[in-house]
């Protein structure tokens, strides 16, 4: 699929808020199992280099979900969990972050599902944090992965229009 | 940096001080007076305003000019733009992955509600 579809970022200044916005070349539907169906998430979650594996997934109004990431070749491991907080199928997700790195630390994302023309679909994730400076370790944090495979993607994207 | 970037970033949460720093990326150095004019407020608060962009990084004011103009630290913003860049693309990637996944689901396509257990409900609402 030629179409590269823009990554928008907000970083709202005054509320510890970031929000992400991403359209996709799929019906809200099918965006929607991508998210809940541990398979399929596992495909996308994590960068490259790391295997995810999904430890529980209960993906309803009310379920849990936890998840390990680790890469292959050294003892790097990291769990991640939460809950879901509302499912509301091919309309919105709304669930709790914690991570191994900062087990007090919770995060409250809220995925909305947007039917677009042509079968396609707008995604906005909205994650609340516990305050500004934890906002903006978020922002920091990867910087490495980010930096490295932004790079690769760049390098495909400029193949892509030469 | 982390640090700096930290103070830039909080020193931006402020309304005021985001529009005096867009005023001063548009039109260049300023004193305390000019960036105040505008606004509905005295002087000494949006000189206020001018020292926390100061502390933070943002912008800078010469000792020696009597105006003492207030000069934007572009490579400050610059800086926080390119952390923000990183995220985003951070972000791209796990959406690029996101992408492939959906291609791929285009075939084995809605249906059948795959392999994987009781999660996937996709009636329609």
């Amino acid at each position: 699929m030629k179409t590269q579809n823009q990554t928008q970022i907000e970083a709202v200044p005054d509320l510890p808020v970031i929000r992400i916005i991403r359209e996709f070349e799929a019906p809200p539907e099918r965006v929607f199992r991508a998210y809940v169906d541990p398979e399929l998430f596992a495909q996308w979650c994590g960068p490259r280099s790391i295997d995810t594996r999904v430890d529980r997934w209960d993906a309803r109004t009310g379920g849990e979900w936890r998840y390990t990431a680790s890469r292959a070749g050294d003892d790097f491991t990291m769990g991640f969990w939460g809950s879901f907080h509302e499912v509301r199928p091919a309309e919105r997700i709304v669930q709790t972050w914690a991570f191994d790195g900062n087990p007090d630390g919770v995060s409250l994302e809220t995925v909305t599902f947007e039917e677009l023309d042509g079968g396609r679909c707008r995604v906005t994730s909205q994650s609340v944090v516990e305050s500004m400076e934890i906002r903006d370790q978020m922002m920091a944090s990867g910087m490495e992965t980010g930096v490295r495979e932004g790079y690769e993607q760049l390098d495909e994207l400029l193949e892509g229009e030469a | 940096m982390t640090d700096q970037l930290s103070r830039a970033f909080q020193a931006l949460a402020d309304p005021t001080r985001r529009d005096l720093v867009a005023r001063l990326a548009a039109d260049g150095d300023a004193s305390v007076g000019d960036l105040a004019a505008p606004y509905d407020v005295t002087v000494q608060a949006v000189s206020k305003h001018v020292k926390v962009l100061e502390e933070a990084g943002l912008v800078s004011r010469s000792r020696d000019a009597q105006r003492r103009p207030v000069h934007l630290e572009a490579e400050v913003l610059d800086l926080m733009t390119k952390w923000i860049e990183r995220y985003r693309q951070q972000a791209e990637e796990r959406f690029g992955r996101l992408d492939a996944v959906l291609a791929a689901m285009d075939d084995s396509d809605d249906g059948d509600g795959a392999s994987t257990g009781s999660t996937t409900e996709t009636e329609a609402s």
